[in-house]
């Protein structure tokens, strides 16, 4: 399905989260991030771009994973993202979200 | 329904015995919670408590006798080293699926909020200090006290 974010036309899922991350840009995460209620900083982005690159190295991602990126620690984790942090990180980082259990 | 809808709001997860496959299905269950933006808190009880014990939580064994799972003889489960056999085994196959061992999901449970209380009971019963425990629980209580931290709408208990 599509969705007009920031003016754009962009292809998401039912959840969603983006299907064709080349239609990503700062804007959507943005936006993305008010309709999640997140203030973003510079240390989510930190996050974000973290997740982008393991996205693009194709690495699944896990809370494990993120704990030993030597990027943020779970505790962290949690606190930039209350609620779901995977989940929501992976939304505004326009990335699939993670079938991980761990 | 309740205004929540139905959905869930809270894992009271009880863990009372202490062979590997049980601690790590109430991990992960716990783990998953918060993974998804669900509350949980975990009661170690009886035999769980060697989950949460600094000296035992490292020596955690898969059951080889009376698990059907297992696909061998009863006998042959009950031989010397085969349930360190197994637990090897096992061990191998979850470091594969990227599951952390007992001592480091422990951590992972902790920051990421979930509650590690121990029974009071079961402590008193097996002459448990609160040292003898690792010191990321919350706290030793009783049952009633496990109930009442569970209170409030959409919160679900689980017993393993």
């Amino acid at each position: 399905m599509e969705k007009i974010i920031e003016g754009k036309t962009i292809s998401v899922n039912e959840e969603g989260y983006l299907t064709n991350f080349t239609q990503w840009d700062k804007n959507i995460g943005e936006a993305i991030s008010k309709e999640v209620n997140i203030t973003l900083t510079p240390r989510h982005w930190q996050v974000i771009s973290y997740l982008q690159d393991e996205f693009k190295k194709e690495s699944p991602l896990s809370i494990r994973k993120i704990g030993k990126s030597g990027v943020v620690d779970i505790k962290e984790f949690y606190a930039l993202f209350p609620n779901a942090p995977l989940k929501t990180a992976t939304k505004i980082a326009g990335i699939p979200k993670p079938a991980s259990c761990i | 329904m309740n205004e929540f809808n139905g959905e869930i709001k809270k894992m009271m997860i009880i863990l009372s015995k202490a062979t590997l496959e049980n601690v790590y299905a109430a991990f992960v269950l716990a783990n998953g919670a918060r993974m998804e933006g669900i509350e949980a808190e975990m009661f170690f009880t009886f035999f769980g408590l060697e989950a949460v014990h600094k000296k035992k939580l490292e020596h955690l064994h898969v059951a080889t006798v009376g698990n059907p799972a297992m696909h061998m003889p009863t006998m042959l489960g009950g031989l010397p080293g085969m349930e360190a056999l197994a637990t090897n085994m096992m061990k191998k196959e979850m470091e594969k699926v990227d599951m952390p061992d007992v001592h480091e999901f422990l951590e992972i449970l902790k920051a990421s909020g979930v509650k590690l209380w121990a029974c009071k009971l079961a402590m008193e019963m097996f002459h448990y200090k609160k040292e003898d425990m690792i010191d990321d629980l919350d706290g030793v209580i009783t049952v009633g006290d496990f109930y009442k931290q569970g209170s409030g709408f959409g919160t679900h208990m689980l017993f393993v």
